[in-house]
């Protein structure tokens, strides 16, 4: 089964601990992936607060160059791309004007049919299957799943899982051996963009959403998005530092977790690339 | 030969500002057989009608076109001005020219024409339209109220004590409705069970009503003053002459552990059960559904216990046919549960509560008799939050109306906790405050200035547990959309109110309209609030949409002069847009042959079957015949003959074609 893969900016810079995971497991399902050819920006925060056309004709061209290569489904790993690329193709099959207009921008045939998936779905659909056979370390540890906003907003668009409490990482973490903790905070705003220019407002947020999760005495954070994963991992420091703490649970991607549970070394998934350490292997 | 007015109708502006009225008057005006054309700005007035009239004798009329709004408002008016202008009214018919064009097209000469086209073809129908005469019909002069909530019960007391007869059913075991589990009521804070029980035992005791409990609708055919009623008097398993209510069964049933519903689930019952000790009436039934008995086949022991013998295992639902003239739809609402606000965490902890629940904690007849005490482990929560709006006037939710009720019971539930909590503090978050009505917003200053209620005007965004506490977290918009965080013991949601189960079900029934929401829709929304848009059948409470007890007791009075109105006549005069089927001379008889496909589709059980007999006696042809008074109209036996031998009066298929051609030919 050969799927399209859209890394967006983050997989191939930030999040390659991410990128390595999700790479990791398809090899180790017999999955196979075809990176987008000659892809672009998905257009993140700043297209779609400056301009429309842009906002939707970056994300139109992404499906358009998938449709050309004859990629039904195509993962999308990172929760904004996730969320721009859906929107895109919702927004433009509801208005066929608005789809004809995009295709005069891009100079390129566009429809609208690939089938696009975020992490969870996509384990989901290919992993869940066959996962019992394949474990050989359950992953026992009491994780809180932390959503953040892109990956279950807007759910009128998305249509995947309970905007308020969602639950879909959480059965897939309990697939694992995991135990999922009650966590109110797992659809709380982790400060997204403004870890660049607002540090301060990322401590302030992300520091509740880890503050929360160890006072619950997890043992890991569990996410499925690069910004959340920078914002609760990368700026540690920062948020120690701003709340005059000492927070040392790690935060941990999905396929991560799956990847460690099936016997995968922590270097194979990228944990060696964390900020903050990982002890669970 | 046919000598038609027609009357252009200007409706204010809604018809005359898109379409050009004098040009549609001149135009048809020089049709042939068109007598008399003209506009005017109210035809529906009192000057506009006297323009008919005196129309119709000046040029010596012989049919009227009134070009203007819908048929279901004005129709009835025209007919009685054609009438008293000297005209058979069913020589009158109406051209729609406010919904089926000015509403829905620009200004513009297209527009005009449209108009034009709409006035032409109802003339071409009109000059073979026949005069008809009305049909007379007998009037059933017995009420049925569905529904023994407050409304019902004011509504099934108030016909009664006209003198007619009234069948008033209720599907639960007692009547009573959500009002009797209410603690105290707004603005007055006196007591429900108080003013409530009285009423209900008038009820039971009345010699006008009788009453069927644990029933429910089965079937409505007929129209009115002729309703057909079949309902279904589930068995309760006892025979109600012999048992005394003594409650000895109650107390003896092993199975104990049945969600209570009067208490909103906070207590528990026996599966032999009196609803609550108040009820009417006071007899208990067997929930079949959850007793050892029809579960296991075993256990019989409240047969064995009871001191006459009254309890019967094997008594059969029981079906009753029931002659109805009016009906009186008093059904109430419900509160919108559970899951529909997982960040508000309702389900996932005991101590977040609905509306409904509080009011059973709050009552002297509760689980906790009238302690406010939280569910979880039965301390006094020392800080209580009420968020309002839990699912009203939130789109996003499903739900864009408000609830009218909460506003109010909110308050009341923070000034009942601050009367029995006196250290304890209540906040409510709310979107709004709607306190109109009499000495409603009074109550709420009340509850703010003397009993110190905090209100914070805000939305919640979620609350959850830390530590054995409930975190409500919000935003308080009057200090600048400020984040509010409060840590609360207990928190009580004033959840939507929605159409209560199985109302879609009933409106099928009764064949009466409903809205999005499933609540019954009424005819007018201003002018006929009570009626429904079948005749007979009116709506008294909160099937219609969330009402408070003031509310749904005017209505059910109103609905109460309704049918008291009707069964002031001995007859009802009907439409006589009915099918007929042909007659002939003999020996054909008419061109039926008698295949009575008709009869098999007649959605009203309408069709009959006629014999013919010779001089000898003998049966020489059958065929089909209408019963005048079953026939709505509908035309469905007219579309299916294959002799083309029915025909409907006021829409034969002479006059479809004539409209049809009309439309098709130049003028």
């Amino acid at each position: 089964m050969k799927f399209g893969i859209y890394p967006g900016c983050s997989l191939t810079g930030s999040a390659r601990d991410y990128n390595e995971s999700v790479f990791a497991l398809a090899e180790a399902f017999d999955l196979e992936f075809a990176q987008i050819p000659d892809w672009n920006c998905c257009g993140a925060t700043a297209a779609h607060n400056l301009n429309k056309e842009l906002s939707l004709a970056l994300p139109a061209r992404i499906l358009a160059l998938a449709e050309q290569n004859g990629l039904d489904e195509i993962i999308v790993p990172c929760a904004a791309c996730y969320s721009r690329l859906v929107v895109t193709q919702n927004e433009l099959k509801k208005n066929p004007e608005l789809k004809n207009r995009i295709r005069e921008v891009l100079e390129m045939d566009y429809h609208g049919t690939s089938k696009i998936l975020n992490v969870i779905e996509w384990i989901d659909k290919y992993i869940i299957p066959k996962l019992d056979e394949k474990i050989v370390k359950p992953f026992n540890y009491k994780v809180a799943c932390y959503y953040g906003c892109l990956l279950v907003r807007p759910d009128k668009v998305l249509n995947y899982d309970r905007a308020e409490d969602p639950q879909t990482m959480d059965i897939v973490m309990s697939k694992i051996g995991a135990d999922p903790i009650y966590y109110p905070y797992k659809t709380e705003c982790c400060g997204a963009g403004f870890s660049v220019s607002r540090t301060d407002i990322v401590s302030k947020l992300s520091g509740k959403i880890i503050e929360d999760a160890e006072h619950r005495g997890a043992d890991a954070i569990i996410v499925a998005c690069p910004m959340c994963h920078s914002n609760l991992d990368m700026r540690r420091s920062d948020i120690n530092k701003y709340w005059k703490t000492e927070y040392k649970i790690p935060v941990v991607f999905v396929t991560q977790a799956i990847g460690l549970a099936i016997g995968l070394s922590s270097e194979k998934v990228g944990l060696k690339r964390h900020f903050v350490e990982v002890k669970i292997s | 030969m046919a000598r038609i007015g027609v009357f252009i109708c200007h409706c204010g502006e809604n018809i005359s500002a898109t379409v050009d009225c004098g040009k549609v008057a001149e135009t048809i005006g020089k049709l042939k057989h068109v007598a008399y054309s003209t506009e005017y700005k109210y035809m529906c007035s009192d000057p506009g009608q006297t323009l008919i009239k005196e129309a119709i004798k000046e040029h010596k009329l012989t049919g009227v076109v009134v070009a203007a709004c819908s048929p279901r408002m004005h129709e009835p008016t025209f007919r009685k001005a054609c009438a008293e202008g000297g005209l058979n009214p069913f020589l009158c018919e109406m051209a729609n020219l406010r919904e089926h064009c000015s509403w829905v097209h620009e200004k513009n000469d297209l527009t005009t024409e449209k108009a034009i086209d709409i006035v032409r073809i109802q003339v071409e129908k009109v000059k073979l339209n026949s005069a008809l005469q009305p049909i007379r019909v007998p009037v059933t002069k017995t009420a049925m109220v569905i529904g023994g909530g407050i409304a019902g019960i004011q509504s099934a007391l108030d016909i009664a004590n006209t003198g007619h007869k009234v069948i008033m059913i209720e599907r639960s075991p007692s009547i009573g409705g959500h009002m009797s589990q209410l603690s105290e009521t707004f603005p007055t804070l006196d007591c429900s069970q108080c003013i409530l029980t009285p009423r209900m035992v008038e009820v039971a005791q009345h010699p006008n009503i009788t009453l069927y409990t644990y029933a429910e609708v089965e079937s409505v055919e007929g129209f009115i003053g002729n309703f057909k009623v079949k309902i279904r008097k589930k068995a309760k398993s006892l025979d109600e002459k012999t048992c005394t209510g003594c409650g000895l069964c109650t107390t003896k049933c092993p199975q104990k552990k049945i969600p209570n519903e009067f208490e909103q689930g906070m207590g528990m019952r026996p599966a032999i059960y009196i609803p609550f000790p108040q009820a009417v009436p006071n007899r208990p039934v067997i929930d079949r559904e959850h007793c050892t008995y029809y579960i296991k086949g075993k256990c019989k022991i409240c047969e064995i216990v009871c001191p006459t013998k009254a309890i019967r295992f094997d008594q059969p639902d029981e079906i009753l046919e029931l002659e109805i003239g009016a009906i009186v739809v008093a059904t109430g609402f419900d509160i919108k549960h559970a899951d529909f606000f997982p960040e508000y965490g309702y389900g996932k902890y005991k101590d977040i509560i609905d509306g409904l629940q509080f009011e059973r904690l709050a009552s002297a007849s509760g689980p906790t008799t009238g302690a406010i005490l939280r569910p979880s482990d039965g301390q006094v929560p020392k800080n209580i939050v009420f968020i309002a709006c839990a699912g009203s006037r939130d789109p996003a939710k499903g739900i864009a109306y408000c609830s009218k009720i909460c506003c109010m019971y909110t308050a009341k539930h923070a000034m009942l906790y601050k009367h029995k909590v006196h250290e304890g503090k209540a906040y409510v978050f709310y979107m709004d405050i709607r306190s109109g009505g009499k000495n409603y917003d009074e109550f709420v200053r009340r509850a703010i200035e003397e009993d110190h209620v905090n209100y914070i005007r805000g939305r919640v965004s979620t609350v959850f547990e830390r530590d054995g506490k409930l975190i409500v977290k919000g935003v308080d918009t009057l200090l600048g959309a400020q984040p509010v965080e409060i840590v609360a013991d207990m928190v009580v949601l004033a959840t939507a109110g929605v159409a209560n189960s199985g109302a879609e079900d009933l409106a099928q029934k009764l064949h009466v309209s409903y809205d999005a929401h499933k609540f019954f829709a009424e005819a007018h929304p201003k002018l006929k609030p009570i009626e429904t848009n079948t005749a007979g059948i009116f709506l008294a409470g909160a099937c219609q949409n969330p009402k408070d007890i003031p509310d749904s007791v005017s209505q059910a009075s109103g609905a109460a002069v309704k049918v008291a109105g009707l069964f002031s006549q001995n007859e009802l005069t009907r439409e006589p847009l009915v099918a007929v089927v042909n007659r002939t001379a003999p020996p054909m008889y008419s061109t039926c042959v008698g295949c009575f496909m008709c009869q098999s589709v007649c959605p009203y059980q309408a069709i009959e079957r006629e014999d013919f007999k010779n001089r000898e006696g003998k049966i020489v042809k059958t065929v089909a015949k209408i019963n005048e008074g079953l026939c709505q109209g509908c035309g469905t036996c007219v579309a299916l003959c294959r002799s083309k031998s029915i025909d409907l009066y006021g829409y034969s298929n002479n006059q479809v074609y004539a409209e049809v051609v009309a439309l098709l030919n130049e003028y």
